[in-house]
């Protein structure tokens, strides 16, 4: 254990996202979902920086896939944010099971 | 240990420390600042391996714009001081359970397989070569996600005023 090398990179980012799934799974409120799965987006980020890093240091794919990762995790969060407000006004609740009004 | 592995040993506990208590805890304040360590963690990984393009847009994209959001958001919905229920112990043993089985069928999977390291030398992943493949419209260039991912975020911006828009006949 003296060198890190990839194994402990995706040791990490695995613990990392299945952190963020039990989050997933076990919280009712929109906001904690949200923050899960944020995590969820930052441990495959660094799978892709540990693989381009480690397997491919001539190549700069990993980078730009992170990079898009981030973008689009803006955006979502964003668009989730405005949708929780909306909710929030129309029900006094962010709670997923109060959610399902949404469909009606 | 030399001190390189020392630190990324600190800055994984550092990662995965946030993350545990953000998902567990019961405020919802503290949780989202549980996250804001968590992902600054992620941010000095990015350091360690020596990624530092990376690393700023990482903590000027969620620690300086999602985590403020998400505050800004838990402030417009609830009050803050107080506490979440507890979830089910139902809910909480077959989401541990889930996740435990999950989690071990990849770590076995992992250390299984061996990995084979490259010997090509490594490129220097500067900011002017990203920005230089960034814009390329020649083979294994990135000008067209760079122009998909502009209309993205351009039509989440609109998308975003149009949901939390308040107009005057709206109670």
């Amino acid at each position: 254990m003296n060198q890190i090398g990839l194994t402990e990179l995706l040791i990490l980012s695995t613990t990392l996202f299945f952190i963020g799934i039990y989050g997933f799974l076990t919280r009712r409120n929109l906001i904690v979902m949200l923050m899960s799965v944020e995590l969820l987006l930052n441990s495959v980020n660094i799978n892709f920086l540990a693989f381009n890093k480690y397997l491919f240091p001539g190549k700069m794919e990993g980078v730009f896939f992170s990079i898009f990762i981030i973008a689009i995790a803006a955006a979502e969060a964003a668009v989730a944010i405005a949708i929780i407000i909306n909710l929030y006004r129309r029900h006094k609740s962010i709670d997923v099971e109060d959610a399902e009004v949404m469909k009606d | 240990m030399s001190v390189h592995s020392l630190i990324f040993y600190l800055i994984a506990a550092l990662i995965l420390g946030g993350g545990f208590m953000a998902v567990t805890s019961r405020k919802i304040f503290r949780s989202a600042v549980y996250l804001l360590f968590s992902l600054i963690g992620i941010a000095g990984l990015y350091f360690w391996m020596e990624y530092e393009f990376l690393a700023a847009v990482q903590i000027i994209v969620y620690v300086g714009g999602i985590v403020v959001l998400i505050i800004f958001s838990i402030f417009l919905t609830q009050t803050a001081s107080l506490d979440m229920p507890r979830p089910k112990l139902n809910r909480r043993l077959f989401a541990g359970l889930a996740v435990l089985c999950g989690f071990l069928l990849t770590l076995t999977t992992l250390l299984q397989h061996t990995f084979l390291p490259s010997l090509e030398p490594a490129a220097e992943v500067s900011v002017s070569a990203i920005g230089l493949k960034m814009l390329s419209v020649e083979e294994g260039g990135y000008a067209l996600p760079f122009e998909v991912v502009s209309i993205l975020l351009l039509a989440a911006m609109i998308g975003c005023i149009v949901i939390a828009i308040k107009t005057p006949g709206d109670k």
